[in-house]
């Protein structure tokens, strides 16, 4: 049985983690740190942790001063108020002049469930990718979203750290490397290749192994960082493996599926298929979050079934 | 400086600022005029900077909230010696260090990067807490403008200014009582501005805004536990007769003739 924990649970235990070792992170928050699970650093580090209250715009300006001042500030909601709401207080207090804030978002995506299309960030990432000099990085479990948090932290400079709700398979290992702008190849196959990010490279994984007994063998690639994009790894992929599907929990418009359009389009040499598997152009609604996975298409089956038609 | 020198130094910067729009071609003559005394006032006679080194962790903090008067913060920075002069001449052009509005990745003297309105106050509240996480003793100010407290990220960093007891955070208002489209009360009333921040938990000072005594004065007056907030009564355009409350100068430069006429009436000598 495979074990399950929720990203954001990882989130708030690195966050812990790190603030032990690096005095200068602060957490800021806007009345959800215990649905973001910030309050654990807020518990430990009271010193370093702000909630800022319902006020989204208000907490990323905020973010900004304590940044300059020398901190390296996690300013923590929901993705659709920290990319949606506060989008232009990103861009122009952050992102303009390329300060060192982690604006860090849980409950993103389709699997926010019960809550509804109104909650539900299906163009965080977007949004977010437009932005000059932001970083966007999608971790598929939960302990890759730890790694991810150091290595934010790490780096230097804005960066979207978006972090799905729910209870989740892990399923990478400790020791997989994780380094901003590398995605790493989980599985090699030379039928068709499936880019994933988020909660859907478990889903590719899966569907890989199916397809496995179908005769069909699949790369399985986890895009954990939207941008900058892995061009090489892209290309390298696309060279030996032409059949492309990417999947991820977010509008087809703008996303994973998008940033590998570009570079296909551009640059890669001789023919190759592609297909996007996500949200189309539509607001999701209330339901379990796997119940809505299977809806809007973003299951394993509906994976198999598009690997079939392009291998065909 | 004794205020005469200020005042002479303020005229210059009105000298100046008229020669730059001319240039330009572009700017917000009006809002930057009636914030000449507030700016100048606070880095000629209140705060700790050193222009040698703009980034002395220790200095206070500037956050020019609304960014559309840059050229005023540029002028008093530039007279200050963060920077040449005669580099006022570049406003707005390309490749300059003087952009549209504040930059403070390419202008030596400016702290934060402002003129999406509402947005500057926040900064500067993170400025004041990221002080006392640091145990460091440096005020930060913030200027606003009047039309500017109509976004509501302004309510909100002033709540949060109050519920931290943020002593080391100043915001100043540059209450010309104009905007874009009319006056205030015409666009949308903003009621009675000291109650509402006395309400927010702020030590609100009025003060005439063109008034350099009062202004030192109500820079030194000390709250224990609680932020300041200066309400500074200014005239849009102050200094040039025939920019003194006008609507039609919030954003537009001034052709050569009318900079002759403002210059000739600033005691300046006409090009």
């Amino acid at each position: 049985m495979t074990e399950m924990k929720a990203l954001r649970i990882a989130y708030g235990e690195a966050l812990v983690e790190l603030g032990a070792k690096n005095e200068k992170i602060v957490v800021l928050d806007a009345d959800l740190a215990h649905a973001t699970t910030t309050y654990m650093f807020g518990e430990k580090y009271p010193n370093r942790f702000f909630n800022m209250g319902i006020a989204e715009a208000n907490m990323m300006g905020v973010a900004g001063g304590l940044a300059q001042s020398g901190f390296i500030p996690f300013a923590s909601t929901f993705a659709l108020f920290g990319a949606g709401r506060a989008y232009e207080q990103v861009r122009n207090t952050i992102c303009y002049p390329k300060l060192n804030v982690k604006v860090a978002v849980t409950h993103s995506g389709l699997t926010v469930g019960e809550d509804g299309g109104s909650h539900q960030s299906v163009e965080d990432i977007s949004l977010m990718r437009t932005i000059p000099g932001m970083t966007v990085i999608v971790p598929c479990d939960a302990v890759e979203a730890r790694k991810a948090v150091f290595a934010a932290a790490e780096f230097q400079g804005p960066v979207y750290l978006r972090i799905a709700r729910p209870p989740s398979p892990v399923f990478t290992a400790a020791d997989a490397p994780f380094e901003i702008g590398k995605a790493n190849i989980l599985r090699e196959g030379k039928d068709v290749a499936i880019f994933a990010t988020g909660l859907m490279v478990y889903r590719a994984l899966e569907a890989a192994n199916d397809l496995s007994k179908l005769g069909i063998e699949a790369t399985v690639v986890n895009f954990h960082t939207i941008k900058p994009i892995d061009r090489e790894l892209i290309l390298k992929v696309a060279a030996a493996t032409p059949k492309i599907i990417t999947v991820e929990e977010h509008s087809i418009i703008g996303g994973l599926g998008s940033a590998v359009a570009e570079v296909l389009s551009e640059s890669a040499s001789g023919p190759f298929q592609l297909k996007r598997i996500g949200i189309e152009d539509k607001f999701g609604q209330s339901g379990t979050p796997d119940e809505l996975l299977k809806i809007y298409g973003l299951s394993s089956e509906n994976i198999i079934k598009v690997a079939q038609s392009i291998k065909g | 400086m004794d205020y005469q020198q200020l005042q002479d130094l303020n005229q210059q910067i009105r000298i100046d600022l008229m020669n730059m729009f001319c240039q330009s071609k572009s700017g917000h003559p009006g809002g930057s005029l009636s914030s000449v005394e507030i700016i100048s006032t606070l880095y000629n006679k209140v705060m700790r900077v050193d222009p040698a080194n703009p980034q002395w962790a220790d200095r206070d903090r500037f956050v020019f909230s609304k960014g559309h008067g840059a050229p005023a913060l540029y002028a008093v920075l530039a007279h200050k010696g963060f920077f040449p002069v005669e580099e006022l001449a570049t406003l707005r052009k390309y490749g300059s260090r003087l952009q549209g509005h504040p930059d403070s990745k390419k202008t030596p003297g400016v702290d934060a990067s402002t003129g999406s309105l509402g947005q500057g106050v926040s900064i500067a509240v993170g400025f004041a807490l990221g002080a006392r996480l640091a145990g460091k003793d440096y005020h930060t100010y913030a200027l606003l403008g009047d039309g500017e407290m109509q976004e509501g990220q302004v309510w909100e960093a002033a709540m949060a200014a109050a519920h931290y007891k943020l002593d080391n955070l100043t915001f100043i208002l540059d209450n010309n009582g104009l905007q874009i489209d009319g006056t205030n009360e015409q666009v949308m009333s903003l009621g009675d501005i000291h109650q509402k921040m006395a309400a927010f938990g702020f030590k609100v000072i009025e003060v005439n805004g063109h008034d350099l005594e009062q202004l030192e004065k109500a820079f030194q007056v000390k709250a224990t536990g609680q932020p300041k907030f200066i309400l500074a009564h200014t005239v849009k355009g102050k200094g040039v007769s025939f920019m003194e409350n006008q609507v039609g100068w919030h954003g537009k430069a001034p052709s050569d003739e009318e900079v002759d006429k403002a210059v000739c009436e600033l005691g300046g000598v006409q090009k």
